[in-house]
Parts: C-alpha cells; sequence; structure tokens
C-alpha cells in the first residue's frame, strides 16, 4: 500500500508531500505534484515528526493483564504518537530470561500497533543478586540491548560494575533506576517542609543523586556506557552534565510529569500523584526542562505506569506508584517545551524519537525524514487541544495525573513502517 | 464545621469555639448523671485501623455522654493486608447510616481522604493518621494547658522527643501556635524532620536551656525500636540527653504544669518521680479528652445551641 502525505510539514518546516511505500519514504516533493497514493492523507498545517520511541514503559504483562497488556498498552503507544517502546522488565514472571522476552517480543509483533521492545532484567528476579543470562536475552529474537531492574536500584555496587561490564560485549546498556534503598526506605513522597507536614515518609533528592554520581563513575572506571531512567532532581542534572562534560558515556531521561507537576500534589493525599521519584519542586521542574533544553538530559521517557483502579482508589500509603504517559507525553512536552520556546520541532524529534532509538539502539527508528529512510512516522496537529478524559484512554487503567486537563497539540496520525496505525486520532 | 482533619485547618475562633464548647461539657462530667440528649438518634461510628484503647474509649465515652449510637469497629492491621479497603469498610459504615466517623489509621491522610475522596458523605474526625495529625489530642492538651495557664498567649511551651513519628507534635505545634502560644520543639536532630525550619516553633537541642522560665512541657513517647533505626545510640544516652527528670522539671516556671500524651515509657523520657509529680497533669489530660472529643462531635454533627435551646438543657431537664 502506498501512503501520500499532503502538505506535511517535516519538522514544522515548509510544506511537502511525502509518499510512503514499502516500508519506507519513497518521495518527498512540492505540495500537489505526487502522483495519488493508495491513501491520500490531508496533512495541511501538521507537522511531520520520525515515530516516537519511548525508553520506559510497562506493559504488566504477563502478570497484571488487569492493568495493561502489551495490546491496549501498545494502543496507548501508537495513540501517543509512538512507533516503539521499551517494554520494562518489572513483570510477573520478571523478564530475566530468553523465554519471557521472546514472548514480549512476540506478542508486540501480533498486536501490530508499534514496535516492542523487551528490555531485561539485570539481575534475577530484580533481587540485586544474581546477574540474569543478560547474553541469552541479547541474542534471542528479542535482541535485547537494554538492560534494567526498573522499580528496584541495583544498589550493589559490585553488581553494578559487573553488569555494566558484561553488557558491552553485545553493545548492551544499564538503565539505572537510581533510588538509594537505604535512603527510601518507606518513602513516600519528596522529602521536605512539605512531607515534614504531612507525616509522609520522604524519599531524598540525595537517595537519587547519590546512586547517579556513583555510577556515572563506574561507567568511566570500566568504560562503559550508562543510562539514567526517569532523572528528577536538579542536582542529578548538575551530575549527569559534569559526567558528560567529563567526556563519560551517560544518557539520562526525564517523564513528562517531571517537566510540569510539584510535590504540592500530594497535599490531596490522592495517590494518582504517587509516583517513583517522587514529584519534586519547582526549582527542580525548571531544572529538568532546563537539562532537556540544553541537552544534558537525552530523552523524554514515559514511565508509562498503568495500576488496576483499586490500586489508586485507596489511602496514599497503600497506593502504587505510577502514572499513564503514552497518550499525554507528547502533548505535556509541547506545552512545556515548545509553547516556552526551548525546544524547536527539530529538538523534539531529537529528544523523542533519535535520542532514544539511538540509546536503544534500535536500527530503523528515530531516522530523518529523508528519501529511503524508514517511514516511522507521526503527524501532529500542534494547534489542536483536548481535554484528559481517562475513561477515553486506550489504556486498560485511569492513573493519569491528567485528568480533566486541557492539553496542547493532538496527534493525528501514526505510520509504523508506511503501515499507518493511527489515522484521524484513531486507530486505524 | 463538618469535619476535623487536622489542626491546621483551624483558625483561632475555631480553636476557640471547641475550647469553649468543652468547658461547658465539661460540667456535664461533675453532675451524677453524666448525659446529654443532644445527640440522640446520631449513629458515630469508631474506625480504628490502629489499636489505640485509650483514644477509643475516649471518643466512646464522648458519644454516649451525648446520647449518639456508637459502633466501634476495630480493623486491626493494614487494610490491604486484611483484603478489604479503606474505601469498602467506609462504604459500609456509611450504608449503616454512620452520621461521624471517628478514624485511627496506620497511613498519613487517610481520614483526609475519607473526607475528600466522595467515598462517604457523612463527616469525618481524625482521631490519629500515621506520622500526621493527631488534632484531638491536640485539643485536649490545649485544653488542660488553659484550664492551669488561662490564656496562652504569649505562654512559652516545650515540646520534647520524637517530633518526627508524632502525629502529637505536629497537632500540637499548629494548634499552640495559633493560640497565641511560643512553642519551642526540643528532640535530637534526627528525630526533626526535614523542614522543620518553616513549622511556626523554635527549635533547640537543649533540653536544659529550653525548659528554663517554661510554662509547660510536654514529653513525647519515644519508641525503644528508634534506637535500632540509628535515631539515638541507647535508651540510656536518650534519656540523658533528652528525658525529663526531676532536676529539669525544677527549671520550669514555678506554676508550670508538665504533659504526656500517654503510654509513657517511665525511666525513659519522663522518670517516674516527674510523672506522678504535682505538676503533672497526666490524668487530667485523659478526663479532658472526653470532653473536647464531646464538643468536637457535637459541632462536626451541626448541632448548633440554638437547635437545642442552650448547649446544656437546664440541670431539671436532664432526666435523673
Amino acid at each position: 500500500m502506498s501512503v501520500v502525505l499532503r502538505s506535511a510539514r517535516p519538522y514544522g518546516e515548509e510544506p511537502v508531500d511525502v509518499a510512503l511505500e514499502n516500508g519506507v519514504i519513497a518521495a518527498i516533493a512540492a505540495p500537489g505534484t505526487l502522483p495519488a497514493g493508495d491513501l491520500e492523507v490531508d496533512a495541511a498545517g501538521l507537522v511531520l515528526l520520525p515515530g516516537l520511541v519511548d525508553l520506559h514503559t510497562h506493559l504488566r504483562e504477563p502478570g497484571r493483564e488487569d492493568a495493561e497488556t502489551i495490546e491496549t498498552g501498545t494502543r496507548a503507544a501508537a495513540l501517543g504518537g509512538f512507533t516503539a517502546v521499551h517494554a520494562m522488565a518489572n513483570t510477573q514472571p520478571v523478564a530475566d530470561t530468553a523465554g519471557v522476552v521472546e514472548m514480549v517480543w512476540r506478542r508486540g509483533v501480533e498486536a501490530g500497533h508499534c514496535d516492542v521492545h523487551p528490555v531485561g532484567a539485570v539481575t534475577v528476579g530484580l533481587g540485586g543478586e544474581h546477574l540474569a543470562e543478560l547474553g541469552a536475552m541479547a541474542d534471542s529474537a528479542a535482541r535485547v540491548r537494554v538492560f534494567s531492574d526498573d522499580g528496584v536500584c541495583v544498589s550493589d555496587p559490585v553488581i553494578m560494575r559487573r553488569a555494566l561490564e558484561y553488557v558491552k560485549a553485545f553493545d548492551g546498556v544499564i538503565a539505572q533506576h537510581a533510588q538509594e534503598p537505604r535512603l527510601t526506605q518507606g518513602a513516600q513522597m519528596n522529602e521536605g517542609a512539605l512531607s515534614g507536614l504531612l507525616g509522609l515518609a520522604g524519599w531524598p533528592a540525595v537517595a537519587e543523586e547519590a546512586i547517579i554520581a556513583r555510577d556515572v563513575l563506574l561507567a568511566a572506571h570500566v568504560g562503559s556506557r550508562v543510562h539514567i531512567c526517569h532523572l528528577s532532581t536538579a542536582g542529578s542534572v548538575d551530575i549527569v552534565r559534569y559526567a558528560k562534560a567529563r567526556g563519560i558515556d551517560v544518557t539520562a531521561e526525564v517523564t513528562p510529569h517531571h517537566l510540569i507537576l510539584t510535590e504540592d500534589l500530594a497535599a490531596t493525599y490522592d495517590p494518582v500523584f504517587k509516583v517513583n521519584p517522587p514529584l519534586r519542586t519547582e526549582a527542580d521542574v525548571m531544572a529538568v526542562r532546563e537539562g532537556l533544553e540544553d541537552g544534558t538530559i537525552d530523552a523524554v521517557a514515559t514511565d508509562h505506569a498503568p495500576h488496576a483502579h483499586e490500586d489508586k482508589d485507596c489511602e496514599w500509603a497503600a497506593g502504587a506508584f505510577g502514572m499513564l504517559g503514552l497518550q499525554t507525553a507528547l502533548s505535556i512536552v509541547v506545552d512545556t517545551m515548545v509553547r516556552t520556546g526551548r525546544l524547536d520541532w527539530r529538538d523534539v524529534a531529537d529528544r523523542m524519537s533519535v535520542r532514544p532509538a539511538r540509546i536503544g539502539r534500535l536500527g530503523d527508528q528515530g531516522r530523518p525524514i529523508a528519501v529511503g529512510e524508514s517511514a516511522s512516522l507521526v503527524l501532529l496537529d500542534p494547534a489542536a487541544s483536548w481535554t484528559v478524559d481517562p475513561t477515553a484512554l486506550a489504556s486498560r487503567s485511569r492513573n493519569t495525573p491528567f485528568a480533566g486537563r486541557e492539553l496542547p497539540a493532538r496527534v493525528v496520525a501514526t505510520f509504523l513502517r508506511g503501515r499507518p496505525t493511527v489515522l484521524d486520532g484513531a486507530l486505524a | 464545621m463538618r469535619h476535623l482533619l487536622s489542626t491546621t485547618d483551624l483558625t483561632r475562633e475555631d480553636a476557640l469555639l471547641i475550647l469553649d464548647t468543652a468547658a461547658e461539657l465539661a460540667r456535664v462530667t461533675d453532675r451524677a448523671v453524666k448525659k446529654l440528649p443532644t445527640l440522640r438518634g446520631r449513629t458515630v461510628v469508631n474506625l480504628f485501623f490502629e489499636d489505640s484503647t485509650r483514644t477509643r474509649i475516649s471518643f466512646e465515652a464522648a458519644a454516649k455522654r451525648l446520647s449518639a449510637d456508637v459502633i466501634t469497629f476495630s480493623a486491626k492491621g493494614s487494610s490491604v493486608s486484611k483484603g478489604e479497603s479503606l474505601k469498602d469498610t467506609a462504604l459500609t459504615l456509611e450504608a449503616m447510616g454512620a452520621d461521624a466517623v471517628v478514624v485511627r489509621h496506620q497511613a498519613s491522610g487517610a481520614p483526609y481522604r475519607l473526607a475528600h475522596s466522595g467515598w462517604v458523605g457523612c463527616s469525618v474526625v481524625n482521631a490519629g493518621d500515621g506520622t500526621h495529625e493527631h488534632p484531638t489530642q491536640a485539643l485536649l492538651d490545649a485544653f488542660t494547658l488553659r484550664e492551669h495557664l488561662g490564656d496562652l498567649q504569649g505562654r512559652r511551651i516545650v515540646i520534647v522527643g520524637d517530633v518526627l513519628h508524632s502525629r502529637v507534635a505536629r497537632s500540637n505545634a499548629h494548634l499552640l501556635s495559633t493560640l497565641g502560644a511560643c512553642v519551642t520543639l526540643v528532640a535530637p536532630p534526627t528525630l526533626l524532620p526535614v523542614g522543620v525550619e518553616t513549622w511556626p516553633c523554635a527549635v533547640s537541642y537543649d533540653l536544659d536551656e529550653a525548659l528554663e522560665g517554661a510554662d509547660a512541657v510536654m514529653m513525647l513517647r519515644v519508641q525503644n525500636e528508634r534506637m535500632n533505626a540509628a535515631f539515638f545510640p541507647s535508651t540510656h544516652e536518650y534519656s540523658r540527653r533528652y528525658g525529663l527528670d526531676t532536676r529539669r522539671a525544677a527549671l520550669l516556671s514555678d506554676d508550670a504544669v508538665v504533659l504526656h500524651p500517654g503510654p509513657m515509657n517511665r525511666g525513659m523520657e519522663i522518670s517516674a518521680d516527674v510523672a506522678d509529680g504535682a505538676r503533672s497533669v497526666i490524668v487530667e489530660q485523659v478526663t479532658n479528652g472526653v470532653s473536647v472529643r464531646m464538643a468536637v462531635l457535637y459541632l462536626v454533627l451541626g448541632a448548633r445551641a440554638e437547635d437545642q435551646g442552650g448547649l446544656l438543657p437546664a440541670a431539671e431537664a436532664v432526666p435523673a
């Protein structure tokens, strides 16, 4: 099937017609000059970007299919403009063997809404003690390159060092959930004056920063690359900036919610605002925006974390950590980074597609919009706005912190290697 | 006043209304028949997810003296481990016709959640939530202090101990400062929350200095197991540096009083001599707790004095 996008604006620049055929971009030409395709898409006024790549997605399958499945999670991904997601390993059973990662990968192929790249666990059962068979996962059909115990920190410095070294053999990367466990026992929210007032156990910034500092030094020492998951504090941005200036091979991601929400939402005691790492202060929000703008932070990653309704409709301490993110990520980035003049559309493509694809070593994602390149693309309407209705999201769960909020920019169409997965804002 | 969730929500006028109402209700306690018809036909549920015999029986006594029907529901252990959620428990109680729920819960904010989640429509009274607040304890402490010291404006009150984990300290720090008192918190630095400098009180690590000329001292319970988490090295060292003994009690002003919310660790944060001494008002606190809780239930259930022809019926109107 051939598709022609009429008058699309690549990276928000001059309008062109773009023809997609056989999975690649077959032609780019002045508006009105290309012959008709099997599918014509009126893209006037729409911005064309490479399909978004999420480094950090919880699809919950296998194990918690009541909260999300690979089918529902990847529908949400496609609707959010993503053409690839990295499925985190903290499933039940944990994705710590070739068998589990291949199952996740195959279910992703069957669902067909976007590429699903399983993340392999670093340690067996996320236990932090024994390395999982990282090589077997790398060599499997799923070709795992990103390894993470996300949800749990690889806190033992020796295990972390060995993992960093070991994955060099297949160009893998360890994605660290930076949380010093002893400093965060029972932690419920950011530690500060507000946690003291609310009587909620604090999750201090230093617990994140101390691990990041240790891990960039370890990565430098053993000559490996390291990726920092969901960095959330001003101090973390400083440490990564320092490490990059020293030539250390570190990359980092920030979540959409840490770009916009602050800890004061905890005063509602509503667990829909409970997330790990916790929402921080206004100063931290400004620092992560700054870091994303100057490239210290490489990527926006959703940390899409669906939870069953009963795991959020309860008291704060009993609530699960995590928020939905796939369908709101692009809008939050537009709101916080584009509208504020911090990023242009090429930068958005860089932080939400090009760099995450490079970190995950995905060959045909995050590619330039050019003839001959893979036709995984997203078309978005920058002038549109929409109101978040939790029940209207594709996810099985409803735990979005943005319920009722009006957000800018809407995904109109998503193409996975030339095939539409979303058209007119709905699943194709 | 629909709910009582936290002392930070109370204005000075709110607090004085509760305390003055409690003073009026306290007169009932002196009668042979300690009962008023005020809340007849209303149902008060005591929902206790945490053991607390003294707070529970105090609320029971308060509700019964106002002629309310009282249902006590003890759901020991966490709602999660028990399988039934806070929400379902609350829905059940509401379905039984509760007009007010008095809730004690190990999770900070659980009463706030009950009051604001839309699960139930009844009034919610916080009887202690996690390490957040215990507003009726602070109100009974303020009531006791006012009985001995009069107006608290400018009075120096020292709160000593595990402020970090203490809902009593949080509620008192805010309420007493709202009432005009000068509050000083004294604790080892490990047992003070981050950000305590933003609280409306002074902070000191030196108990002797803080006690000099103070009008009242409130000792907080310190759990022995805190020692195992390195909050302090040993009970002996804690006691030496932060315990109230006879020598330290002598540093207080002449008419000063000693409070403790109970249960006490005698020999740890307070010596037996002081606990049983002339300055101790610890037993009075318990008595006053009933009056203060009567006032709170009366006010949240909206039984305004004018509807009843005066808060206290004439003595002869009470069946003898």
